[in-house]
Formats: structure tokens, C-alpha cells, sequence
């Protein structure tokens, strides 16, 4: 009984923090410039065991538009054999898979921008189970973490 | 063992209790719209000397607490009244002064002839009604001269969260470093500055009157089942792309790059696409949109049926909290939706 106690006191003061923390889009900011940060951010992303599948470009003339920066790009990462198993199980993810991280210049300083993979939970409904993305959501904020400490 | 799990809970415990850290509460949670410091971004300037100068710091507390519904800022009810005093001191200790005090009662004065001089002194930059300037920040809709956008004051949060006496005190000194001047130097005087406020207090019974809240769709994505084969629908969906005035990046398959090329299944294709022009205006809106790019539809094929799916950008913008990107993707899912009519047919 007591082990049950002290677990459920545990669990209270790590979760309810997180509660309060609660967001839909994860988002960090690098004091580094656009380069490097993104440099770090792909380091990071293969350090915890994804493969960036592509760099997309959307910022093709954003100068000759008049905007102070040219630096946006869309990161996608994944894993091969997730990627096959939620295509299989919860085809209605496809379209947003793989999952994809926005960076862009802010001034001298980089901005990074993701979905929180629980979106993605709410998406595949109970063909997937939540877990799933949980870990996706440790492994994208541990990113986010080591991305905005670098130096 | 017991030691070690008593030590342990100590230590949790003590870390639960501890009065909460200002600069970490920020650091997690504002910094990276606002800035490091408070210089702005995506969101505004709040080390603004005027800005602090002008804000008390029960208008900061409800303004983390209320955000701005739909301009971007988020809520953030499940903070604690401690979290948020340690927050607003973080904040407050930027300017080196002590946090102005307004009294909470109401400005009673002409709101009829506040509506007029709203008309001639500040439409022009917070719009007709109250609405606000377009777009999010300096970081990529504005100048970085311009640091501050109007902000909106018919908003349900700007208006629980500001007093009378605050709009009142903005409107008599102004706000050095922004666009926004004082309406004594301008020649008002302070009866006609009381007239405002009370205009601007009305947009509070307005907003609530007229404001349907915000609905989060149900359909995740658009999809249809297409009649042709999946080489058939990618061909159709590549010239449904170009008769909407979007230009094709490529194609590719779900699983580039995550394996050795040519090892990808072949079952799902996507067409990448863009219209320049759509780009840019939906990056004045909101920088990080990114989410959203390129635009793209994808063709699958699972047991001999094709189905051609895409995001639902309605249902993808309720994570943002911006009224002016949820316009840009009714537009944008009404341009899916003929894409992919148009295909499948």
C-alpha cells in the first residue's frame, strides 16, 4: 500500500508541472546563427537515432520580396521502420508523415518549430498506442534542448 | 533503502515547494517569441521601457493567464498564482523601476464621440474595429524598425487583462520606441482621451456579442478515393497542381531518404508543390508556418484501391492560435479540395 502511495506522490509532482505545460506547437530558440543551428539540429536528430530524409528549401526569393531573411527550412526526419509501421497501421497520418521540424533566421538567432507529436496520437485515434508518440515528444524536446544549448 | 527513497522524496519535495523560478518559467515558455531579453521576435517586445512603464503587473498576470485568443499569444490557465508573480517580477525587473499602479475603476465618459476620434486618431493602425495590425511580430511580417504591431483591442484577452486607467495612461504618454504617440501632444485633450476609453472598453460588449468560438474540425485530412490506377491519379494530380497556378517541386516517395534508393515502396507518392506569391503572404502571416510547407497530396495505394489524401490546413492551423492564418486555410483547403476533385473526376 505504501509503495502505491509513494508512487502515486511520484507520479504527482512530475506529471503536474507537465500539465501546466501542456502545448500543441514545441518551439525553441538557438542563440546561434542559422548555420550552425542547424548544423546542431541535424547532429542532434541522428543522435538520437533518426535519419533526416530531406531539407526543403521554402525560402526561394524571400530577399527580392523584401524580407530580412532568407534562411527557412523544413527538416524531415524519421525512422524507416516507424515510418512503415504507422503508414501501415493509421494510413490517415500519411500525409503528415515524416514528421518535420521548421527552422528559420531571427536575426542573429535561430527559431525551431514543431507539431507536438500528440497531434499525431489524436490523428491515428486507437490504432496507435499513445506511448508512441510519447516518445516522439521526449526525443523531439530532448532535441529542442540540446539544439538551444549548443554553443 | 529507505534512506535512499526518503532522500529522494526530500529532495522532490523540496524542489515541488521551492518558490518557482521566474527565469526558467520564461526561459521555457516566452523566451522564444519574445526574445532572450524581452526583444521581441515572433511575439511582442515586452522589455520595451515604455511598454513596462505603461503595464502592471496585474495586466501581465492575466494577460499569461487569458493570452490573446487568436492573435497568436496562448493561454496559460494551469499556471499558478505563484508561477505567475514569479514570472511577471522576471519581467518587471527588466525595467529597474517599480510596476505602475492603476486604479480598477471604469472611465465614465462619451463613448459616442470616442468612437469618432477612434475613427481619425487610431484606426489607421489598429484597424476600423479595434481588430489590430496584420501579421505576427518583426520576424518575418515587419520591419525591425517597426517593433511593435498595434495590438488588437477589441480582444477578449487585451480587454480582461487592461484596466481603463492602463488604456488611459497609454493614450495620455504614448509609447516612446513604437508608433504609438501621445494624444496630448497631438492635441486632445484629456476629456477626449477619456472619450476613447470608453469607446474602446465598448468593443468589450461587441466581442462578445458577435465572436463565434473558435471549432477545431473533425476531419484531420482531406481524402478521396480515386477511380484511376496510382500512376493514372499522380498524372492527373500533376496537371491539377499547375491549372490552380501552383508550380510542382517533385515527386517523390513516403520513404525517401529514410532507405537506400530504389528500396522505397512504391505505395505511397507525393506531388510537392508551391505558388510563390500564396508563400510569402502566408509567411507575413505567421513565420512558422512551416508546418504547412511545401504543400503536397499524396497518392496511396493499399489492395488495388487508390486514395489521394491530404493535410486538412483547418484542422492544422487551431495549433497556432491565429485568426488571420485559420482565413489563409479555408483558402488553402479550398485549393486541395479542388486539386484533388479535379484528379479524381
Amino acid at each position: 500500500m505504501k509503495r502505491y502511495v509513494v508512487t502515486a506522490f511520484i507520479w504527482l509532482l512530475l506529471v503536474l508541472p507537465l500539465q501546466a505545460a501542456a502545448e500543441e506547437l514545441l518551439m525553441a530558440r538557438s542563440k546561434q546563427p542559422f548555420p550552425e543551428t542547424m548544423l546542431a539540429l541535424q547532429e542532434s536528430i541522428r543522435a538520437h537515432g533518426y535519419t533526416v530524409s530531406r531539407v526543403q528549401r521554402v525560402d526561394i526569393g524571400l530577399t527580392g520580396m523584401g524580407y530580412k531573411t532568407d534562411k527557412y527550412r523544413i527538416v524531415f526526419a524519421g525512422k524507416l521502420d516507424e515510418i512503415r509501421y504507422l503508414s501501415e497501421k493509421a494510413p490517415q497520418l500519411i500525409p503528415y508523415l515524416p514528421p518535420k521540424i521548421s527552422i528559420f533566421a531571427e536575426g542573429s538567432q535561430t527559431i525551431l518549430v514543431s507539431a507536438n507529436p500528440k497531434l499525431y496520437a489524436e490523428i491515428a485515434g486507437d490504432a496507435v498506442e499513445p506511448a508512441f508518440f510519447d516518445r516522439w515528444e521526449s526525443d523531439l524536446r530532448s532535441i529542442f534542448y540540446d539544439v538551444s544549448k549548443a554553443e | 533503502m529507505r534512506l535512499i527513497i526518503l532522500v529522494f522524496l526530500s529532495s522532490i519535495g523540496v524542489a515541488a515547494l521551492a518558490a518557482p523560478d521566474g527565469e526558467q518559467l520564461y526561459t521555457r515558455h516566452c523566451a522564444t517569441c519574445h526574445g532572450d531579453k524581452g526583444g521581441g521576435g515572433v511575439g511582442v517586445p515586452l522589455a520595451l521601457p515604455t511598454f513596462l512603464e505603461s503595464a502592471d503587473d496585474d495586466f501581465l498576470r492575466k494577460t499569461v493567464r487569458h493570452g490573446r485568443p487568436g492573435r497568436v499569444m496562448p493561454a496559460f490557465p494551469k499556471f499558478s498564482d505563484a508561477q505567475l508573480d514569479a514570472l511577471v517580477g522576471y519581467i518587471r525587473a527588466w525595467s529597474g523601476k517599480p510596476a505602475p499602479r492603476f486604479v480598477a475603476t471604469p472611465v465614465k465618459a462619451d463613448p459616442v464621440h470616442g468612437k469618432a476620434l477612434f475613427a481619425t486618431y487610431c484606426a489607421a493602425c489598429h484597424g476600423a474595429n479595434g481588430e489590430g495590425g496584420k501579421g505576427t511580430g518583426v520576424t518575418f511580417s515587419r520591419r525591425r524598425d517597426l517593433p511593435i504591431i498595434a495590438p488588437a483591442l477589441n480582444n477578449t484577452g487585451f480587454l480582461k487583462a487592461a484596466t481603463d486607467e492602463m488604456i488611459r495612461h497609454t493614450l495620455l504618454y504614448g509609447r516612446i520606441g513604437t508608433p504609438m504617440r501621445s494624444f496630448l501632444e497631438q492635441g486632445l485633450s484629456e476629456e477626449d482621451i477619456s472619450d476613447l476609453v470608453a469607446y474602446v472598453r465598448s468593443f468589450e460588449k461587441q466581442a462578445g456579442d458577435s465572436k463565434p468560438a473558435r471549432v477545431v474540425p473533425e476531419e484531420k485530412i482531406i481524402i478521396v478515393e480515386s477511380p484511376y490506377t496510382l500512376e493514372e491519379t499522380v498524372e492527373n494530380l500533376k496537371n491539377a497542381i499547375v491549372s490552380q497556378n501552383f508550380l510542382l517541386i517533385r515527386t517523390d516517395l513516403l520513404e525517401h531518404g529514410l532507405v537506400e534508393e530504389g528500396k522505397e515502396s512504391k505505395q505511397e507518392v507525393i506531388l510537392h508543390f508551391c505558388n510563390f506569391k500564396f508563400l510569402y503572404d502566408a509567411l507575413a502571416i505567421d513565420p512558422r508556418v512551416g508546418l504547412f510547407l511545401p504543400c503536397r497530396v499524396t497518392v496511396v495505394e493499399r489492395e488495388g484501391k487508390v486514395q489521394v489524401m491530404t493535410i486538412n490546413p483547418l484542422y492544422l492551423s487551431h495549433l497556432f492560435n491565429n485568426e488571420e492564418l485559420d482565413e489563409a486555410c479555408k483558402h488553402m483547403h479550398g485549393i486541395y479540395t479542388a486539386i484533388i476533385e479535379d484528379a479524381t473526376l
